[in-house]
């Protein structure tokens, strides 16, 4: 179809992470860390210090970024810039929310799945009536 | 309603009738048609919907289980193994892999992640807490393991849900636009297909009825003409003037219509 967008095949695609220390720490244990030529790499580490400028343009760098598939955002980090977030409706790269260590994860606040639970309800609502 | 008077702009001719019904039958099999691909889509929608929902819900608890091995790896192994973890970063081993599934006409990424190349965090954790350290990155394996099949599955929820919305503007479009249009345009054609079989139906009476009089003036006019004739030809005959035997035909016409004489 013309007007869907474009869904991109590639045979290696990155992980980016925007989290803080502890998750970022774990998953490049397990391997999904990057640097590339020019010392970028694939994550974000969110302390303190972080400022929400510093967060908007990781998101914006990595949600642009060809290389990229799947970017997992902390959920309070995601609340720091909702707006962005929420306008964000791209398929790939896929924005996942993550649980953090000290956040515990609250699914209202997901962006995706407040507008999952809201079709939920309004299909099943519907194929109640029918 | 402006979609019930609307039509097409067309000459009405029996040619224009016929594209127009060519036309009303390709709008409605196109009509049929995606409304069955717009009932695959939902019916793929809504099985989308539910696991997203669990896997969103099972995520929670893998990522505390994977939290807590890092925990335990950090008690072993001391503070500073993240400092290890965050230097020793290259190259990613493990990537993900995207591929496209076809759910009618509509293709929707699936993701699967790989593991490329040997694991650069083999040493860390080398002096101490190197099993909890190992357990550690299992753990975070598996939660990238449910992460990215998330990915996916909300990837395509987006895609469907995109796709959805588009297909039924369209079924919308041909039910409750085109096909109306189409409609109107074909009964307008008609109606004056039919106006104009009547006017020329109502000219060949005319026609006709104009001749059968011309036909029966002549007849007339040649009666006229005969009696005329026959009216001189007595009066020569008896010598008394054309008026009276005018007088003398239609009486003995009137009066004595059994004598011969």
């Amino acid at each position: 179809m013309a007007n869907t967008a474009h869904i991109p095949t590639s045979n290696s695609a990155l992980i980016a992470m925007i989290t803080d220390e502890d998750t970022v720490v774990g998953f490049l244990l397990a391997g999904v860390g990057n640097v590339d030529l020019r010392r970028k790499t694939n994550y974000l580490i969110v302390d303190s210090k972080t400022t929400v400028k510093q967060i908007e343009d990781a998101f914006k760098e990595f949600t642009t970024r060809t290389d990229i598939a799947i970017v997992l955002i902390s959920q309070y980090v995601a609340n720091m810039i909702r707006f962005l977030v929420d306008s964000y409706n791209k398929p790939i790269p896929a924005i996942l929310e993550i649980p953090s260590k000290n956040h515990p994860y609250d699914p209202a606040q997901d962006s995706i799945l407040s507008r999952v639970k809201h079709l939920f309800n309004a299909e099943s609502v519907a194929s109640t009536r029918h | 309603m402006s979609g019930q008077s609307q039509r097409l702009n067309v000459v009405p001719t029996v040619t224009m009738l016929g594209i127009m019904k060519a036309r009303l039958v390709g709008a409605t099999r196109g009509h049929a048609l995606l409304k069955k691909k717009s009932d695959a889509l939902t019916v793929q929608f809504r099985q989308i919907l539910k696991k997203i929902v669990s896997t969103k819900e099972s995520m929670g608890e893998i990522m505390k289980t994977s939290s807590f091995s890092l925990t335990e790896a950090k008690y072993v192994a001391g503070e500073n193994i993240k400092h290890v973890v965050l230097e020793s970063v290259q190259t990613a081993s493990l990537k993900v892999r995207s591929r496209q599934e076809n759910v009618a006409g509509v293709k929707l990424p699936k993701f699967e992640y790989f593991t490329e190349g040997e694991t650069k965090n083999d040493l860390t954790g080398l002096a101490r807490g190197g099993q909890q350290v190992q357990q550690c990155r299992a753990a975070y394996v598996k939660a990238i393991e449910v992460l990215v099949e998330l990915a996916s599955l909300q990837t395509s929820f987006l895609t469907l849900d995109e796709a959805i919305k588009t297909t039924n503007r369209r079924v919308n479009a041909l039910e409750n636009v085109v096909k109306p249009r189409l409609e109107n345009t074909i009964s307008y054609i008609k109606g004056e297909l039919d106006e104009l079989e009547r006017e020329d139906f109502f000219r060949l009476k005319k026609i006709q009825g104009y001749k059968k009089r011309e036909i029966e003036k002549q007849l007339a006019a040649a009666k006229e003409f005969v009696e005329d004739k026959f009216a001189e030809k007595i009066s020569l005959q008896k010598g008394i003037s054309i008026n009276a035997a005018h007088n003398l035909l239609s009486a003995a016409r009137e009066k004595d219509e059994d004598i011969i004489f």
